[in-house]
């Protein structure tokens, strides 16, 4: 009786908890709201089902339960209730199963009027291809992939020049166009899903995926990777903005071509010295940082995570955080950047340069004032890090914190020990990368939750301080 | 009613060969430790997959603590989550079920159940217990290599299992590998063991269609299971050579770390197919034996026939070979030629009607029984319950275009949880209730049993239906942590955190269970040799627990179906299958 009593009220609180839960699907922002309604169909053929088996059962166990004097009716078979019933059964499951093959049909046909749009997915971020005038994508290859064409598009393939680059986490799209999504990895599987739009597919190597969909309410929606890939898959975040026309078009036309990427690879050391000019007054004539100042040395750090934080801080992605005082006082200089030639040519110009303080003309006097300036402030014990660093740091940072490009992960190693903890702690605390745009930044303060408290993070930081990168020089307070 | 057949001369014929002669151990080894008595390796089975997947339980604790409360506790860092959650699906579907069901009561009841003495090859037998214990040594290695275990998910996906940036990349991995062929090797010895002693060694009378269901459902799971580990033993050579060798089976021309592997024209949709052509008939090689078990355990304590036997067979029989053709329904959007989907989704919901008739005809067994509320009884409700959600869970991620939104999101993770761990451990648990009298000779403690059962069944529900939601909700499975979302509401941390409550009160029960089973074992209530009233052979053992031969001097023989309960016309409630008919009461009536 008992049993039958608490077998009841599991029942029925599933009912209610469906029903009363405010816990179901985000709304809808695709054209497959047809897919939602199979959904419906779904749970209202087997939720009747599991309704009415479990209150049979309980039934039977009331009903029937030993008591003194019972005897059960000896039946060994029916055939005609066991055909019954299997008729109704494979009824209900037509019922089912029809539209979900004809909407199926839907899913795998993208409308001919789709626009086709690459996404690249690698270990652990997103990037994005567009056709340009000539509506064609360029030809790629794994052979082609580099720092300087991350994308892997063939040079020599004139379909390819035209083509739009978004080297971002962040796409774009217009409302009310049906999107074809062509699906590429250079690494593992991976998987394309917007919450929003229901649809999702997994990304192979090797070969190109699809899936469609057709953008109906404008907004910004998470893009995540639902296929495990590697330690970073649950801090693999990207972002989709569906547009109105307008500023659909107003954003595309800021898009680079690939031929426009591969051009902004010459630069203009001259401009680039005259553009330093502002930078020096705190990061040092020769970009060795000023602790005072909390302004962290420049030269050795890595070139294309300095762009891509220079463009962050022009378009408030970064340093706009009320916490982030320091980021504050950065932004307005990065603004004094015009376009992104300026910034490469800054960027280039700080690769040149040495990194050590200028003191009297004096090489001993600068150095042993250097050594000073940069005792370690870190007062860590690696060996509490060790792990943590390698079984999680090191899958993007590299083991000896050289950095690794396809990761986005830039070199650590180079980095002043003030700088670090410091930034770790704001990646932490929310003070920075917590900005929609930034999903590098997400991604690194989902992995700073990891150390909890302060001292976690100055064990990090001396651990990171005793790696030697071989691509770079010792830093100076290594020379002591 | 044929079949149910009383006519001794015409169902019973002579035996055509002479008695197995047994092997006699001489030694205290050859006894306790090589043993070659199916009964002793059956035990040695049930121990050695329950003690590695009581780590598995404790893995998923690990799991649970950092999902409720995120990087609370620090040594639960993401590569660690990731060994976790691999480790605890590996040994749970491999080693802890798939040993437990067939090693453990396939070598217990296959021959007490069909009259034998042993298996055919007792040897053979013993050999592959050990192979299957150097298959979990082989797998707890792994914990300790550099590197740590592999983290690639129990699926172990190409090309990631074996790229950096995945947990275990080094060792782990290999080990994995290893562990699988050398369980494989193990199981295909213990697997055809069974299949000849079930075709070859019933005893007379015991036709095909007289076999408990319990026997049933093991026979069907361990032709399966000949048929579809082999996809699993060649994906893990080959994948083995492509970490050793620097072949290219699964590996495609790609980028790791920053430059290119040297590998290319490899196809990483070939192991997923090799996977699942494995792994979808792995859930009813757990499942059918659960099936045949649940069987037996309602028609019993509910005093009465299981309802429609023949169609019972013929299900078991029909999930089995379908089972086969439904595998690329885990692979709905792995990026295969997505036209396989109008073809998968429609083999997989026909698969459902065959799985319906059976929850129908244990429903029906149910009704107008004499229902005991024992505690195998309790645990088939239960079962009942979990495996009717599950099923009906199934119906949405079978059909390709409602599993969409679905796929790769908790939902996935709550319905193969309810259906094909939580709804067979049902059956384990009443199972072992059930047969502890006779394998013991001793009664469990009641009181810890049902305090077991309660906790147990409320809790799993508790942990499993509310997971469905946040899957709907959209949270991605193998997600060490999910905040940073826009879609996701803070409530939903609520959900985990009472998630995560629910399992580790059930997970503490089980300490319960074991300490009930281990003690009990010399300190329960002497219990006698049939203490359900049952029919089927192995309650009609000489001495209780048997003795080495199982059965007297004579092997018993069988007269009549397993499910003579509460027959009219004869006063006790159930007849045992070696009762002659002219010794049954029911002779007149019949």
């Amino acid at each position: 009786m008992f049993a039958a009593i608490v077998l009841l009220v599991l029942v029925l609180g599933t009912v209610v908890f469906h029903f009363l839960s405010p816990w179901y699907f985000t709304p809808i922002a695709s054209n497959w709201s047809s897919m939602d309604d199979t959904v419906t169909l779904t749970f209202v053929v087997t939720g009747l089902g599991f309704v009415l088996c479990n209150a049979f059962i309980a039934y039977c166990v009331i009903k029937f339960r030993n008591k003194e004097g019972r005897r059960a009716k000896y039946e060994p078979e029916s055939v005609k209730m066991e055909t019954w019933l299997t008729g109704l059964t494979t009824v209900g499951i037509a019922a089912m199963l029809a539209p979900g093959l004809l909407i199926w049909k839907d899913v795998v046909t993208p409308p001919d009027d789709a626009m086709q749009l690459e996404v690249l997915a690698r270990q652990w971020n997103w990037s994005y291809r567009l056709p340009g005038e000539d509506g064609q994508l360029g030809a790629v290859a794994v052979s082609h992939t580099s720092e300087e064409n991350p994308l892997g598009i063939d040079p020599s393939d004139p379909f390819g020049q035209d083509d739009v680059i978004v080297y971002d986490p962040v796409m774009h799209l217009k409302v009310d166009q049906p999107v074809t999504f062509l699906l590429r990895s250079t690494d593992v599987l991976h998987n394309f899903t917007v919450p929003q739009f229901r649809v999702k597919m997994d990304f192979v190597p090797g070969q190109v995926t699809y899936i469609w969909a057709e953008p109906k309410e404008p907004g910004s929606y998470d893009l995540l990777c639902e296929e495990l890939c590697g330690v970073g898959h649950y801090a693999m975040r990207g972002r989709v903005i569906v547009d109105t026309e307008e500023s659909y078009a107003a954003w595309l036309a800021d898009q680079p071509t690939f031929a426009e990427t591969q051009a902004e690879l010459s630069t203009d050391l001259v401009a680039g010295q005259a553009g330093y000019a502002v930078c020096s007054s705190c990061h040092g004539v020769n970009a060795e940082g000023n602790k005072a100042m909390h302004a962290p040395r420049l030269a050795g750090m890595d070139s294309e995570y300095m762009k891509r934080q220079l463009r962050h801080f022009k378009r408030g992605v970064r340093g706009t955080h009320e916490d982030d005082t320091w980021g504050r006082t950065m932004a307005p200089m990065a603004m004094m950047l015009g376009d992104a030639a300026a910034i490469n040519n800054v960027v280039s110009y700080i690769d040149t340069l040495s990194g050590q303080p200028e003191f009297d003309g004096n090489a001993n006097t600068g150095l042993a004032a250097a050594v000073e300036r940069y005792e370690p402030s870190a007062s860590g014990d690696p060996s509490k890090s060790q792990a943590l660093y390698e079984s999680t740091c090191a899958q993007c940072h590299g083991e000896l914190g050289q950095g690794v490009w396809t990761v986005n992960a830039p070199a650590l190693t180079g980095l002043e020990d003030w700088y670090l903890a410091s930034q770790i702690k704001n990646f932490r605390d929310g003070i920075r990368g917590r900005h929609a745009d930034d999903l590098y930044g997400l991604q690194m303060g989902l992995v700073a939750n990891t150390m909890t408290d302060d001292q976690a993070i100055e064990d990090m930081v001396a651990y990171i301080s005793t790696l030697e990168n071989p691509q770079q020089p010792v830093t100076l307070a290594q020379q002591n | 009613m044929e079949h149910i057949a009383h006519d001794e001369t015409s169902f019973v014929r002579p035996a055509e060969v002479g008695e197995m002669e047994l092997y006699h151990a001489k030694t205290w080894l050859g006894k306790y430790v090589f043993s070659q008595d199916a009964k002793t390796i059956a035990i040695q089975y049930a121990a050695t997959a329950i003690a590695i997947g009581m780590v598995a339980l404790v893995l998923s604790w690990f799991m649970r603590l950092q999902l409720a409360w995120p990087n609370t506790f620090t040594f639960i860092d993401p590569a660690y989550y990731l060994q976790a959650v691999t480790m605890h699906g590996m040994i749970m579907v491999v080693y802890l079920l798939t040993a437990l069901f067939l090693g453990g009561f396939g070598n217990y009841l296959i021959p007490l159940m069909v009259g034998a003495r042993d298996m055919v090859f007792p040897w053979l037998n013993m050999i592959s217990f050990w192979v299957y214990f150097t298959a979990v040594l082989l797998l707890a290695a792994s914990f300790f290599v550099g590197g740590g275990s592999t983290g690639a998910g129990w699926t172990l996906y190409p090309p990631q299992a074996i790229l950096p940036g995945t947990p275990g990349s080094e060792a782990g991995i290999l080990l994995m590998l290893a562990s699988l062929a050398v369980f494989i090797i193990g199981f295909t010895m213990g697997g055809l063991n069974y299949v000849v002693t079930i075709l070859q060694a019933r005893t007379r009378g015991m036709t095909l269609m007289r076999m408990p269901l319990t026997v049933w459902g093991i026979f069907v799971a361990t032709v399966l299971a000949l048929f579809a580990f082999p996809a699993l033993f060649v994906s893990a050579i080959m994948m083995s050579l492509d970490v050793l060798l620097g072949t290219s089976f699964f590996m495609p021309a790609i980028m790791t770390m920053g430059s290119e592997a040297e590998h290319v024209g490899g196809n990483p949709l070939l192991f997923q197919h090799l996977f699942w052509f494995f792994g979808h008939p792995e859930v009813y090689i757990v499942a059918l034996p659960a099936f045949g078990i649940v069987s037996d355990l309602i028609s019993i304590h509910a005093r009465k026939n299981i309802f429609g036997y023949r169609m019972m067979v013929w299900a078991i029989v029909i999930i089995g070979a379908l089972s086969f053709v439904v595998w690329a329904h885990h692979m709905y959007v792995s990026g295969m030629n997505p036209y396989f989907g109008f073809f998968f989704a429609t083999t997989t919901l026909i698969i459902a009607v065959p799985t319906a008739l059976k929850v129908y005809n244990w429903v029906l067994t149910l009704w107008q029984g004499n229902i005991h509320l024992t505690i195998p009884m309790l645990f088939s409700i239960a079962f009942l319950l979990f495996f009717i959600n599950g099923g009906m869970t199934g119906l949405f991620l079978g059909n390709a275009t409602v599993s969409m939104p679905l796929s790769d999101t908790l939902f996935v993770v709550a319905h193969f949880h309810m259906v094909m761990a939580v709804a067979p451990v049902m059956v384990v648990c009443g199972a072992i209730y059930h047969w502890y009298p006779k394998i013991t000779g001793r009664w469990y403690h009641e009181g810890m049993a049902r305090f077991h059962f309660w906790v147990t069944f409320v809790g799993s529900y508790l942990v499993f239906l509310p997971m469905h939601y946040l899957g709907i909700m959209g949270v991605p499975r193998r997600y060490f942590e999910i905040t940073g979302t826009t879609f996701l509401p803070d409530s939903a941390q609520n959900v985990n955190a009472s998630i995560t409550i629910a399992a580790l009160v059930v997970g503490v029960a089980q300490i319960v269970f074991l300490y009930n089973l281990i003690v009990s074992a010399f300190n329960g209530k002497k219990a006698p040799g049939n203490p359900w009233n049952a029919t089927s052979l192995e309650w009609q053992t000489e001495t209780t627990p048997p003795g080495h031969g199982n059965f007297g001097k004579e092997l018993p023989c069988v007269y009549r179906w397993a499910y003579d309960y509460s027959v009219p016309g004869v006063e006790d409630d159930f007849i045992p299958q070696n009762v002659p008919p002219r010794n049954a009461q029911a002779e007149g009536a019949q």
